[in-house]
């Protein structure tokens, strides 16, 4: 994989953020009737599947899912140079209208993804209330967008990144600090749209790629 | 690991013959997304906005031209449609004029349909915007050849090892050009069937088989792709007649009927009913006319999302160049 990072969850400080996230939105949401989950590609998806089987766990029922690329809608889509690659968007069969979204990703970061997501999710409807839940809020904020729910806080610096890992992509799970590693141009801070920002070494993590490319 | 963004297409499209399988697969990929875009609710996403594409039409087209305004329209790009007979083509301007007046009002991207091989390469290769080959002379339809490819994909799962078999006058299509160049570089095989005044020499040299009897084409092929008998090739002393032309490369349900496998029909429209594809066939549990229709705006959006935006610098190498 990558350079290791310094670790700031393992699996466990996962599994229990992830368990009080959902706790905490079933109690803010005041149960989870109309609550649905939409996570943002790619890690998001797998957050909120985690938050779901959480969810029904507390609640005996599991609320719809689905998943939303915010690709088409990046703020600097037309800046950057090669095409991003656009995952699937699928919302759940009950749609928006009415609901109550819970937009779920890895990282926040400058909130561009989060407003992308807004814009995104305003095309398909009306919903009641959104929330945002976020394993990790990283700070460094470019857009008035703060979260409701998050699992942990971290001071991490623009020269470093936050990689939340995931099973079905990384083979494990947990959160790690790792130093940027030759930014690729080093565009101004104003291009990082994915949260957690900035290509690795590698050029293999999507998340990395969605940085500042 | 997955790759994150997709290769690079270039300024323009032209034709199918110089892009590599990677660049076939990322577009055939990136349609898959952009399919779901067209069964929302609000059906437009931003990625074009403030854009303007010029159709610029030189040969009657309905479906091509509907199908690229669609899909302009639903990624939020301002169309302007430029149609040969109300234009001052008919005054004579030549075509590199025609562009360079739109230039002049600060277009982003040109749609060409054009009767005349290479014009679209000829314009690109002229002007900064990204020209998108919608048809030109017998050269090539590349979003058409990409759409057929999708649908073949979509039905079968694959491509690799899918025998196709283009049904009908290959010698004065473009699709079955961009057909043949794109499905060969993905693995499929590909052949050809038709009276022979209908099929281009040496069409061999091409990689595609050759079968002059229709019935062998069906023992043959997993997919039919039925073109249409242009009615003026009947002038051209091409086929003697319709009635005949239909009696022996026929797609009819008699003949389809005894295909070994399960066959997938298609056809890029619009269909001479009862000369190259009898109603039964054409409205039949086999065929995916339709759905190629449907993965034609998709198609053309994914190529419109690759080739906008990308490598500014080449936009201004081509302002400069000339």
């Amino acid at each position: 994989m990558s350079e290791t990072g310094q670790l700031l969850m393992d699996e466990r400080a996962v599994t229990r953020a992830v368990a009080r996230m959902a706790r905490e939105l079933i109690e803010r949401n005041q149960g989870v009737s109309r609550l649905s989950l939409l996570g943002i590609h790619r890690r998001g998806v797998q957050l909120a599947d985690l938050v779901a089987e959480e969810i029904e766990r507390a609640e005996g029922v599991r609320p719809p899912q689905g998943t939303l690329d915010i690709t088409l809608y990046r703020d600097d889509l037309m800046a950057i140079g090669p095409r991003p690659i656009v995952g699937e968007t699928r919302l759940p069969p009950e749609g928006v209208d009415g609901r109550a979204v819970v937009i779920v990703d890895d990282v926040l970061y400058t909130g561009r993804t989060v407003r992308a997501a807004l814009d995104e999710l305003a095309d398909f409807g009306r919903p009641a209330r959104i929330w945002l839940c976020v394993l990790v809020d990283r700070g460094g904020r470019e857009l008035p967008i703060q979260p409701d729910v998050v699992g942990r806080v971290v001071e991490a610096g623009p020269e470093q990144r936050v990689d939340v890992l995931v099973p079905e992509i990384d083979g494990r799970l947990a959160v790690e600090l790792v130093a940027r590693t030759a930014p690729h141009g080093g565009g101004p801070a104003g291009d990082r749209v994915r949260e957690a920002g900035g290509p690795d070494g590698a050029g293999g993590r999507e998340r990395g790629e969605r940085g500042d490319v | 690991m997955m790759p994150t963004t997709a290769p690079y297409l270039g300024k323009d499209l032209v034709g199918l013959e110089h892009l590599s399988a990677a660049q076939i697969r990322a577009i055939l990929d990136t349609a898959e997304p952009f399919k779901e875009i067209s069964e929302r609710p609000i059906k437009k996403v931003p990625v074009l906005r403030g854009k303007t594409i010029v159709n610029l039409f030189f040969e009657p087209s309905t479906r091509t031209r509907i199908s690229f305004e669609f899909a302009e329209k639903r990624l939020s790009a301002d169309t302007v449609n430029v149609a040969a007979s109300g234009s001052s083509v008919v005054k004579g301007e030549t075509l590199v004029d025609t562009a360079r007046n739109l230039e002049a009002m600060r277009i982003d991207m040109v749609v060409i349909r054009h009767g005349s091989s290479g014009a679209a390469r000829f314009l690109a290769e002229r002007i900064p915007s990204n020209v998108i080959n919608a048809g030109d002379g017998r050269h090539e339809h590349p979003t058409q050849g990409l759409l057929d490819m999708l649908t073949i994909r979509d039905k079968l799962g694959r491509l690799e090892g899918v025998r196709v078999c283009i049904v009908g006058d290959v010698l004065h299509s473009r699709v079955a050009r961009s057909n043949i160049w794109g499905l060969t570089k993905l693995g499929a095989e590909v052949a050809v069937c038709g009276p022979p005044t209908l099929l281009p020499r040496e069409i061999e040299a091409l990689g595609v088989q050759v079968f002059t009897r229709v019935e062998e084409a069906i023992e043959w092929a997993d997919v039919l792709n039925v073109l249409r008998l242009q009615l003026e090739r009947m002038q051209g002393g091409y086929v003697p007649s319709l009635r005949e032309y239909n009696r022996i490369f026929g797609v009819t349900q008699e003949r389809v009927a005894r295909a070994p496998r399960p066959l997938v029909i298609m056809h890029p429209g619009p269909m001479n009913r009862g000369v190259e594809i009898d109603s039964d066939v054409a409205d039949g549990g086999q065929s995916v006319i339709l759905n190629q229709v449907t993965n034609g705006v998709a198609v053309r959006m994914a190529v419109l999302y690759l080739l906008a935006g990308g490598a500014p610098e080449r936009a201004e190498v081509a302002k400069h160049g000339e």
